[in-house]
Formats: structure tokens, C-alpha cells, sequence
């Protein structure tokens, strides 16, 4: 295309730029600094993603070629439909929670020191996560928002926050480690690490090493995901960060390693994924939702509860996997399109879930369930978003998880397995009997000589806004699977 | 959108939009809050009655939202819906008329409140959903919107009730949501049609349409309480009085009961569940719980228990009707969705008011209330007699159209059952009237502080709507054959139902 006809103004490169500038001015500012810098980087990451997702709806997928040095030289970014909607649901959920962390920092200042600057590393790294489309890249990326993920967790100091780091820094290294270890494989073998190139390279011929490569690179990446039994790491370290910290992690972190599984799985490695290999992923999954919910139903202090939830969630997203291998487009079209909303709809409820808990901790000053009498006339709108996220978690009407386990229970009908669908079901119970743990604490009455700190509206109300997005995506969600539609 | 596309919309969000304004109140707003609920019901009211008009005129009312490719929210305002609307709208003003009055003074109103009109805007959408997407959708809303009022007073018990009610009806959802995605990929988007759609399917998929029968219906058990389904309901006791009368008449089990009468007609047709054979068990199941509530009421000493027992046993009475097949059973349990409406209510309202201002809760403290209370128990005795089935009342008309239903269906047993159920509800009715009237008041009533101001019985808002119930109860007997009974609508219904 010659330059300046039609072509429309690239957004791709600055979604990465954009974030990395205001971490590096939040950084030189000093410890503690730069909130306002953040929120005003995510007004604009947030119009960014908006004008792309718009350009992928008009005109198809984008791609963007770093200084000009397209693949196989250079760098390639690349955004699709999926892309697309996992871009924007970053930086909205992002933007919220910035609302949100303003609030409960100047409320509970310990945590604060590295905040911001890491957050806006954490984003550019994921944002090029979604763009990347070669698997070094991934590599790089992931590595990337691993390090500075766990420097949240431990930002706040203290033994608890820096054991829960170390275990998540180690269960990061070896799964980034084992992905590159399969990074080295595939490029040892065809000499790319395109995804485009190499698709139809693994088509023609995949010889015993790039089985090896598909089996590290997946092992890491359940490893960052945190599916059962990997998940070891992820209760205490979302568990034990300041509430931003947690949501952050919980709603979105564990959703970029997933979506990788998710692209690599449909995109290049489509030709070597095997029914049983998928129906592991799928038992696993299981296994999680199990193991997760019996684990949140016997916590007693909130946050363990809704990062044993997480746990529980994750297994939810790996039922997909069974659905889309080898089986009918339909039933894998319908599948997938339920897995993607469980990704959005699980995202936003759970970073609403867990700062309603933080408001709900500060306002009490403790942590535990059985302290938590009084907060639903106290708290009202904190524990209507707490509500709310249950809702969605449990996968009810009118919520947008409602029609993501509508979609996923068709696909599974659809294809004949009967099996998933009594999984899916019972998940959607356990769920709703773990929040319903709970709301119906919140309801007794105020213990007697409770202490009780009103809190800022700024942090009620973001938590409320993004349980209400999850629960209004159940009448919008035709909006986000056309987009998907978009490869 | 033009007007009668509208329609349905408004007729939600007379009852949704107070309600969320609601919740962001002040407690102490007590005259914008009471000034939003009124207005509401009476709007919804009148949008109601101009629909009505318009049925009759054969004007169509739809609305249609697409979710996803195949799966529509839709709304339609058809004969069977303006029947449960205008049950819902008329009930709704009385309880909140109620409902005001019973909660002078008591904490967490706006929320309440708020809950209360979600609850409302829950039932009118099962009402008019025009396919069981639709219905699943609102079905969930209401179970969602009355845990909150279940839970209300926070006390342990509250508490328990509300959690018992959740795992019931959580667990009866997920089965039924089974069952309508399973029908939904079989057939794309299953409408409410007359006389049903899956017939078309073709006799290779009568194994699977059994067992999906099997599914909605039990699903829908839960919340309409069939025997072994019914354990939460006599749980739920423990909610608020204006609650439990909305939730015996009609939010919840009505919600179910209609719910399992559009599977029946509307969406297998009457005539292909007879030859499905899945008309005969359900005929069963309904009687067993008839019989089995009836039994059951006989030993509870609190009134609302026994209250919710005589529930248990009289919604079965609409699934019994349309277990049958005939036209004459149809009516029956149709009109009996109305006729056990106002009368249950009535006596829920007569309950709370016993409660409130005598502090009577147990059957046993009864004696003598009625020279205390003369109006309250005139309208108490109306509808025990009406649920009798005792002529010149509502319940007189469901019960003979049900024997008769019987006998043309050619059921012999089922007529024994409605026979036997009488006597059981005498048995346990005639006692309470009784107590009511012909025993001595006891020297001082539990309650030292009592509502009741300036020689009337109790407060006037509490006193109103159970009268008007306890007039209809008999207008709908009496009047039954006159154009504007819930009778005459119901037979439209009923032929529809057969000459689709």
C-alpha cells in the first residue's frame, strides 16, 4: 500500500509505548507518586484500545511492522478480533482499578512505594503480549509481566507478602523457562518463530522434537496460569497483596497465559493437539473447580476465599479445550465464543469481587468471615458488587457469565458430551454456595464493639462500576462475539 | 420502537425503574419512597389495563432483543400473560400497600423496598417472556431478588430459611437450564407457541423429549414446590408477612406452576404430552403433593406454616389441571392460578395481621380473635372457605371445573383426591374458624403495644387490602360467568390453547 492513501493512523505501537512512558516519569517521580500520571496513560489506553477494536470491526485484522523491519527480520505485531477485546477489557478493568488504588492507598499507604511504575510496566508488557506474533516475542513479554507481577506482591514487604513472591517469582521462572525451552525447539526445527510461518511449516511435517517443544511450552504456560495441580503459588500471592494488587493479578494476569494457551492451541499447534491431550486440560479444569470451590468454602478470611475462587475459575476456562478439539464447527464455534466471554465476564467480576473485599477490609480493619456482620447495611454498595460478581461467577441471568455458560454448556451438548455439562452445572452451584458464605454473614448483625472506618466513595463506587459491566455484558455480549468473529 | 413494542417494556419498567431509584434513597425519605412505590403500581396498573384493551382488540404487543444470533430476549403480551400480569399488578399495589403500613418504623426499607420491586419486575417478565430463554432469564432474576427479602430480619433463622431456599432453587435452576439448553439445540429458539412446537421434531427424538420434559418439569418443581421438591418452602416462613403472601401468590411457586403450564401447552402441546406419555406421572406427582401438603397442614400449630403447607397442596391443583388432558381441566387449573392467588394472599395478609397486632403467631392463641378483630377475620374466613372450595367463592369454581375435568379425562382417582383434599382442608381450616369465633378472647393478648388507634381493629393500611382480596375471592365466585371474570379470560386461553 503506498503511504498516505487510505491508511489509517497506527494505534498498535503506542498501546506499549503510551503505559511505559508514565511508568518511567511515575518511576522517576519517587516512591508513591503518580497516580494521577496513571490514570490519565489508561484515559488514553483506554481510546487507544476502543480505536482499534473499531479499525479490526471496519477493516479486518491489523498488523504493524516495528521501525519498519517487518518479520523475518523484525518485529511483527499483529491484532485480531481476540486481540482485540482482551486489549480492551485490560484497560478498562485497569482504569477502574487505578480509580480504585488512588483511593485505597491514601487510606492504607503501605504498598504504595512501587505501584504505579510496576502497574505501567505490567501493562506495556501485556498489551505487547496481545500484539505479539512470534513466540520469542511472547516469550520476552511474558517473562516481563511475570517480573513484575511478583514485584507487586512483594512491593508491600513484610515476611508473608515476600515468602508469597518468592514462590510466585519460582513458579514464573520455570514456566517462562520451560517456554523458552520450547521456543528454542521450534526455531532449532523450522528456523522461524513467526506464528503466520510457522503454521503451515507444523502442518506439512512436525517431527518428534516439536511434540516435546508444544508439551514445555504448555506445561509453562499451565504453570503461569496456575491450573490445578499448578495453582499452588497463586492463593497466597493473590491473597496476601493490597486489594489492587490482587485484582489485578486475579482478573487479568492469569488471563494472558491463558489466552496464549488459547491462540497457540487454535493457531499454530492446531495440527498436533489431540483429543486426549484436551480431554487432560479438561479433567484438570475439573479437578480445579473441585479443588478450588471445596478450598473457598473452607477459608476463613475473605481474600484466601476469592483467590481459592480464582483457582476454581481457571479450571472453568481449560473446560473449552475438550469442545474445540475435534469436534464440529459448530459446537466449536459455540465453545470458544463461551470460553472468551468466561475470560471478560470472569475478569471483570472477579477485579470488582476483590475490591469490594478490600473496601469491606479497610472499612473493619480485619479480614476474616465471621467478622463480617453488619457490612451489608453498613457497606451497601461494596457488598451489592460483591453480590453482583457472584452473580456472574455463578454464571445466573442477567449476567454476561450467564451467557458465557450458556454457550459453553451448547457447545458441549452440541458435541456430544454429556459429562462436561454436569461439570459445568455443578461449578456454577459450588460457586454460588461459596459467595452465598459470604452474603449471608454480611446480613447478620454488627457484632458488638465492631470498629468501622467509613470508606471513600471512589472506592465503593469503581468496585460497583465493574461488576455492573460484567453484569450488563449478559444483554451485550453480540458486540464482543462479533468482534471475536474477527481472524 | 413504536407504542406496542413499547408496551411490554414500560409494563417492566414501571416496577424496575422505582425500584433502582429506590435503593439509592435515604431511609428517612419515607414520602418520595412510599410516592415511587405507589406510583409505579398504579402506572403498571393502568399500562396493564390498556393492554388488556388491546388483546381483546387483537392487537399483538412483542418486543425483541437480540442477545446472540439465535437467542432473543423476548416479551409478548398474549392472553396467558395478561392473566398472570394483571395477578401480579393488582397484587403487587395491595402488598405494597401493605407492606408499608406492616414495616412502620423498621429498618433497611429502602432496601426492601428496592428488593421488592426487582422481585415484581421478575414475575411480570416470566409473564410475558415469549420463549423459555426468556423465561429461564427472569425465572433467575426472581429466585436472585427474593433471597434478599427472604433474609430480611437477619436473624439466624432468616438466615437459614434463605439459604435452604437458595440451594433448593439454585439446584431446581440448574436443572432446568439443562433441560431449555438442550431443547434450544434440538430446535433453535423455542417460543411460546399454542399448542406447542417440538411436535415437529419427528418421533426419532421421543426418548430425548422425555427425558428434557423430565428436566424442565422437575427444574420447575422446585420452585412450584412438588413432593419431594417442596423442602424450602415451609423454611421461607420466616420472611416478612407482605413476603410470604407475595411469594404463596404470586412470585414464586406461581412462577413455577406457570412456568411448567407453558412447557405443557406452549411448548410440547397438550396433546403431544399425552402421547408422549408424560402427562399421566405428572398427574401423579401433583396429587401426591396435594394430599401429602393437606396432611401435612393438619399438624403444624403455627398459622404460616400451615399457611405454607395448604401452598404446597393448592398449587398442585393448577399442575393437576394440566396434567389432564380436556379443555375443562385446562380451565380448571388455569383459573385456579388466579383464584388460589387472592385467596392465599388474603390470608397471609389476615396472618401478618394477627401477628402484628395481637402478637398471635400459633394457631392455638387464636380463640376468640374474631370478636377482637371482626373485619380481619370476616376476610380470614372468606378465603378458608374459598379454599375449601365452599360455592359462591373462587375456590368453588376451580374445584368443580377440576371434577369436572376429571371425569372427561376419565381419571376417576383424581376426582378422589379432590374430594379427599376437601375434607383435609376442612379439617384443618374448620378449626381456625372455630377458635376464630365461637372461643372466649383471653384475658390480655401477647402484644402490650398495639397498632391500632382510635377503636378500629388495626391500622387501616394493613385492614384494606385483605378486604378487597376477600371481596374478590367472592366476586370471582359469584360473577364467574359474567365477561370480566378471571374465568371467562381463562376459557379464551383454554380454546386457543387446542385450536392452534
Amino acid at each position: 500500500m503506498l503511504p498516505g492513501t487510505d491508511r489509517m493512523p497506527d494505534v498498535i505501537p503506542w498501546l506499549i509505548l503510551v503505559p511505559l512512558v508514565w511508568a518511567s516519569l511515575a518511576f522517576l517521580r519517587g516512591p508513591g507518586r503518580g497516580g494521577r500520571l496513571a490514570l490519565a496513560g489508561l484515559a488514553v489506553q483506554t481510546g487507544l484500545a476502543v480505536k482499534l477494536a473499531m479499525q479490526i470491526s471496519i477493516s479486518g485484522v491489523q498488523s504493524h511492522a516495528v521501525g519498519g523491519w517487518g518479520a523475518p527480520l523484525g518485529i511483527d505485531l499483529y491484532a485480531d478480533g481476540l486481540s482485540a477485546i482482551l486489549l480492551l477489557l485490560t484497560q478498562v478493568v485497569v482504569l477502574l482499578l487505578v480509580v480504585y488504588a488512588r483511593a485505597y492507598f491514601i487510606a492504607h499507604p503501605e504498598g504504595v512505594s512501587y505501584f504505579w511504575p510496576l502497574t505501567g510496566y505490567l501493562l506495556a508488557a501485556m498489551n505487547a503480549l496481545f500484539l505479539s506474533a512470534d513466540i520469542f516475542n511472547i516469550y520476552v513479554t511474558l517473562e516481563l509481566l511475570g517480573l513484575t507481577a511478583v514485584g507487586l506482591v512483594a512491593a508491600r514487604g513484610g515476611t508473608e507478602s515476600v515468602g508469597a513472591a518468592m514462590r510466585y517469582l519460582l513458579a514464573g521462572l520455570m514456566g517462562s523457562g520451560l517456554f523458552l525451552l520450547g521456543v528454542a525447539l521450534v526455531y532449532g526445527t523450522y528456523g522461524t518463530v513467526s506464528i503466520a510461518v510457522l503454521a503451515p511449516l507444523i502442518e506439512a511435517e512436525a517431527p518428534s522434537a516439536v511434540f516435546v517443544a508444544v508439551g514445555a511450552m504448555l506445561v509453562g504456560l499451565l504453570l503461569k496460569t496456575a491450573l490445578f495441580p499448578f495453582h499452588f503459588w497463586l492463593p497466597p500471592a493473590h491473597g496476601e497483596a493490597p486489594a489492587p494488587v490482587s485484582a489485578l493479578l486475579s482478573a487479568l494476569v492469569v488471563k494472558a497465559s491463558f489466552y496464549l494457551i488459547l491462540r497457540l492451541w487454535l493457531q499454530p499447534f492446531a495440527p498436533l493437539v489431540t483429543t486426549a491431550a484436551a480431554q487432560l486440560l479438561g479433567l484438570l479444569g475439573m479437578a480445579a473447580i473441585l479443588w478450588g470451590s471445596a478450598m473457598a468454602l473452607s477459608q476463613t478470611r475473605l481474600k484466601m476465599l476469592i483467590a481459592y475462587s480464582t483457582v476454581a475459575q481457571i479450571g472453568y476456562l481449560f473446560l473449552l479445550f475438550p469442545l474445540v478439539t475435534v469436534t464440529s464447527q459448530e459446537a466449536a464455534e459455540s465453545a470458544l465464543q463461551g470460553g472468551v466471554m468466561q475470560v471478560v465476564t470472569h475478569a471483570l467480576a472477579k477485579a470488582a469481587m476483590f475490591a469490594a473485599a478490600g473496601t469491606v477490609i479497610l472499612s473493619l480493619g480485619r479480614d476474616d468471615i465471621g467478622g463480617l456482620g453488619g457490612v451489608a447495611s453498613r457497606l451497601p454498595v461494596s457488598i451489592f458488587a460483591f453480590a453482583l460478581g457472584g452473580i456472574t461467577l455463578a454464571g445466573l441471568p442477567p449476567s454476561g457469565g450467564f451467557i458465557a455458560k450458556w454457550l459453553l454448556i451448547d457447545g458441549a451438548l452440541n458435541s456430544g458430551q454429556w459429562g462436561w455439562v454436569v461439570v459445568m452445572i455443578s461449578g456454577g452451584l459450588l460457586s454460588a454456595a461459596y459467595v452465598c458464605r459470604v452474603l449471608r454473614r454480611a446480613f447478620l448483625p454488627m457484632e458488638a464493639g465492631a470498629r468501622f472506618n467509613s470508606p471513600a466513595r471512589a472506592l465503593e463506587w469503581s468496585a460497583f462500576t465493574l461488576a455492573l459491566m460484567s453484569l450488563l455484558l449478559g444483554v451485550r455480549s453480540a458486540e464482543v462475539l462479533i468482534l471475536l468473529g474477527i481472524r | 420502537m413504536n407504542l406496542n413494542e413499547a408496551l411490554p417494556l414500560l409494563v417492566l419498567g414501571s416496577s424496575l425503574v422505582p425500584g433502582l431509584i429506590i435503593f439509592f434513597l435515604a431511609e428517612t425519605r419515607f414520602r418520595l419512597r412510599t410516592a415511587l412505590n405507589l406510583a409505579g403500581a398504579i402506572i403498571k396498573l393502568l399500562l396493564i389495563g390498556y393492554m388488556i384493551w388491546g388483546v381483546m382488540d387483537n392487537q399483538s404487543y412483542h418486543f425483541r432483543h437480540t442477545v446472540l444470533p439465535g437467542l432473543d430476549l423476548a416479551l409478548k403480551a398474549d392472553a396467558l400473560a395478561i392473566l398472570f400480569v394483571s395477578l401480579s399488578g393488582a397484587l403487587w399495589l395491595l402488598t405494597t400497600l401493605y407492606a408499608i403500613g406492616y414495616l412502620e418504623d423498621s429498618p433497611h426499607r429502602s432496601r426492601f423496598f428496592g428488593f421488592f420491586s426487582l422481585c415484581v419486575t421478575a414475575t411480570v417478565g416470566i409473564a410475558m417472556a415469549a420463549n423459555l430463554f426468556t423465561f429461564f432469564f427472569f425465572y433467575e432474576l426472581l429466585t436472585l431478588s427474593t433471597y434478599p427479602l427472604i433474609v430480611h430480619r437477619g436473624t439466624d433463622v432468616a438466615i437459614r430459611g434463605g439459604n435452604t431456599y437458595l440451594a433448593y432453587t439454585l439446584t431446581g435452576s440448574a436443572v432446568l437450564l439443562t433441560g431449555v439448553v438442550w431443547l434450544y439445540d434440538l430446535l433453535g429458539q423455542v417460543d411460546f407457541t399454542y399448542g406447542g412446537t417440538v411436535a415437529s421434531l419427528g418421533s426419532e427424538y421421543d426418548g430425548q423429549l422425555k427425558i428434557i420434559f423430565v428436566l424442565l418439569i422437575a427444574g420447575l418443581g422446585v420452585k412450584a414446590a412438588i413432593v419431594p421438591l417442596h423442602g424450602w418452602l415451609p423454611q421461607a416462613m420466616v420472611a416478612p408477612a407482605p413476603v410470604s403472601a407475595l411469594l404463596h401468590a404470586v412470585a414464586v411457586v406461581k412462577a413455577g406452576a406457570f412456568g411448567i403450564v407453558r412447557v405443557v401447552y406452549e411448548v410440547y402441546g397438550a396433546e403431544f404430552s399425552e402421547s408422549l406419555g408424560v402427562l399421566p406421572p405428572l398427574a401423579v406427582a401433583a396429587a401426591v403433593t396435594i394430599v401429602w401438603g393437606s396432611l401435612r397442614a393438619i399438624w403444624q400449630d403455627n398459622l404460616k406454616r400451615r399457611l405454607a403447607y395448604s401452598t404446597i397442596s393448592q398449587i398442585s391443583y393448577i399442575i393437576l389441571g394440566t396434567a389432564m388432558l380436556g379443555l375443562i381441566s385446562t380451565v380448571g387449573g388455569v383459573v385456579h392460578l388466579v383464584h388460589q392467588g387472592i385467596m392465599k394472599i388474603t390470608l397471609f395478609f389476615c396472618a401478618g395481621n394477627y401477628a402484628e397486632t395481637l402478637g398471635v403467631h400459633k394457631i392455638s392463641g387464636m380463640n376468640g380473635a374474631g370478636r377482637r378483630m371482626p373485619l380481619t377475620s370476616a376476610a380470614f374466613s372468606i378465603a378458608a372457605l374459598g379454599m375449601m372450595g365452599a360455592p359462591l367463592t373462587a375456590g368453588y369454581v376451580s374445584k368443580s371445573y377440576l371434577s369436572e375435568g376429571a371425569q372427561q379425562a376419565n381419571i376417576i382417582w383424581a376426582e378422589w383426591v379432590l374430594t379427599a383434599s376437601g375434607v383435609l382442608n376442612a379439617i384443618y381450616f374448620l378449626p381456625i374458624l372455630y377458635r376464630l369465633w365461637f372461643k372466649s378472647q383471653p384475658p390480655a393478648w401477647p402484644r402490650k403495644h398495639i397498632q391500632a388507634r382510635g377503636g378500629k381493629e388495626t391500622a387501616w393500611l394493613l385492614l384494606i387490602p385483605p378486604l378487597v382480596t376477600a371481596a374478590a375471592t367472592l366476586a370471582a365466585g359469584i360473577f364467574s360467568e359474567s365477561n370480566w371474570s378471571p374465568l371467562f379470560w381463562v376459557k379464551i386461553i383454554a380454546v386457543r390453547e387446542y385450536s392452534p
